[in-house]
């Protein structure tokens, strides 16, 4: 672009060193020869930077602002494309991804708290449970031992009174074998007082044969 | 146009729009800097300013400069979006070449004693040729034979179509005329007529009429230099969703 330029750029200054196109110029040019509209081109040269018709309209100058026009879009364009865009581009996306982050993150806490909210109250029904099966486990183990407890007082109850019934059995037992016998020696001693010979055989079975409907 | 009136006012409403050398008198050739120069540099001087030295930060939360080189990119971004596509975000940063360059020439020339690059026939006219031309080589690229589509209005009765198809060929080389001549056209009325009315106030009795003129005029002038530079832009965008889908 900016060597068709510098190609260009030289003719355009020609031109206007030798023919100046202002209106003037061309109004003298229309009906005189070539030699006249020279000259008058020459007149309205000198009067040109004085009293331009619209400066907008000097083409002596298009070619300079043609040239810096270019130079300094490059220049922007340059800047732009290698610096300022590429930046503010990413400052935008990173704050966009910074926002979702962000976002993401909240959403992540929430959903931890919401992990962390169960587990508590995990923990708390299991604590729960734990108790109850503790208090179970308490209340199973001493009912056993009551039982056991209750068992070992029922044989030895029931030991106790055996015991004492054997006890009670032998006084009894020894109690009619006493009376039998005092009754055996008083029988004798009656008989004997009587004036009888206490036969000691026939005492015994005849005292043993009253004794039973008494005794036992 | 420099006349002297009966009242001994003198205009020269045009002269603000004289391209001189800046360094001493003398021919202006293609090299020489310019009032164009300058005033074309420190645009993009302004540009640089704001969208790189205002980013330096690359802040996620931006300040006050960061936030309006945001806006331009979103709304130039948004722009190109909505009227191309997808496919025409390829074209974004030369269309925000295109907008910067003009928006920021057209408010520096409405500082006192500047110069309005963007008034001059000959900048708008490359600008808009540029975007003519480029539009039309990637339309035949992209498309081919296709693009000549965009002459033939298929919806419309066939009898109508190649009178239609005229019509469409002289609209589309109307259009960088139109272009470019909207911009200068603006640029250069405006400032026209608040040097006109500048001339006004060297008369006592008419100088408040013309101060508050002058305010009322740069006012609309501010608009325009910003209205001008996004319709420069939008049309760019239309011109280039033509090229990429040239269907009607």
């Amino acid at each position: 672009m900016f060597s068709l330029l510098q190609q260009t750029a030289p003719v355009v200054v020609e031109e206007s060193e030798t023919v100046v196109i202002t209106e003037s110029a061309e109004a003298a040019g229309h009906g005189a020869d070539a030699v006249a509209a020279a000259d008058a081109a020459h007149g309205a040269a000198g009067h040109a930077a004085s009293a331009p018709g619209m400066p907008q309209l000097d083409f002596t100058t298009f070619g300079n602002q043609i040239f810096w026009l270019l130079v300094i879009l490059a220049v922007i364009y340059w800047v732009l494309s290698r610096i300022a865009l590429p930046r503010i581009g990413g400052v935008l996306s990173d704050r966009q991804g910074a926002i979702t982050g962000d976002l993401m993150a909240a959403e992540e806490f929430k959903h931890k708290a919401k992990e962390a909210e169960a587990a508590y109250d995990k923990a708390l029904a299991d604590a729960r449970a734990e108790a109850g099966k503790i208090v179970a486990a308490n209340k199973a183990e001493i009912q056993k031992e009551l039982d056991a407890a209750i068992a070992h007082a029922d044989a030895e109850i029931a030991a106790r009174s055996a015991e004492s019934e054997k006890r009670i059995g032998e006084i009894r037992a020894s109690a009619v074998e006493d009376a039998r016998s005092v009754a055996r020696e008083v029988t004798a001693a009656l008989v004997e007082n009587f004036g009888g010979k206490p036969d000691q055989g026939l005492v015994d079975t005849t005292v043993d044969q009253r004794l039973k409907g008494v005794l036992q | 146009m420099a006349e002297e009136e009966a009242g001994g006012l003198v205009f020269h409403p045009m002269d603000q729009f004289v391209v001189k050398p800046l360094f001493g008198e003398g021919a202006v050739n293609w090299y020489t800097p310019t009032n164009a120069t300058l005033w074309m540099a420190l645009a993009a001087l302004a540009i640089t300013a704001l969208l790189v030295f205002g980013t330096r930060g690359r802040a996620i939360v931006p300040n006050r400069v960061q936030s309006i080189a945001e806006l331009l990119y979103g709304m130039v971004h948004k722009m190109v979006e909505d009227v191309t596509g997808k496919d025409g975000l390829k074209y974004f940063p030369y269309v925000m070449t295109l907008f910067c360059f003009i928006l920021f020439a057209n408010f520096l020339g409405l500082l006192p004693k500047s110069f309005s690059p963007t008034s001059h026939i000959a900048v708008t006219a490359v600008l808009a040729v540029l975007v003519f031309a480029g539009v039309t080589v990637l339309g035949f690229v992209k498309n081919g034979a296709h693009f000549l589509g965009l002459f033939w209005v298929s919806s419309a009765p066939l009898a109508l179509r190649p009178v239609l198809a005229v019509i469409e060929l002289i609209s589309y080389f109307v259009r960088p005329v139109s272009h470019s001549i909207r911009l200068a056209g603006n640029i250069m009325a405006g400032h026209a007529v608040i040097k006109v009315f500048a001339a006004f106030a060297a008369v006592a009795a008419i100088a408040p009429v013309s101060v508050v003129a002058i305010t009322a005029m740069y006012g609309l002038e501010v608009l325009v230099c910003l209205i001008q530079a996004y319709v420069f832009t939008i049309l760019t965008c239309v011109y280039l969703k033509d090229a990429l889908h040239p269907a009607h």
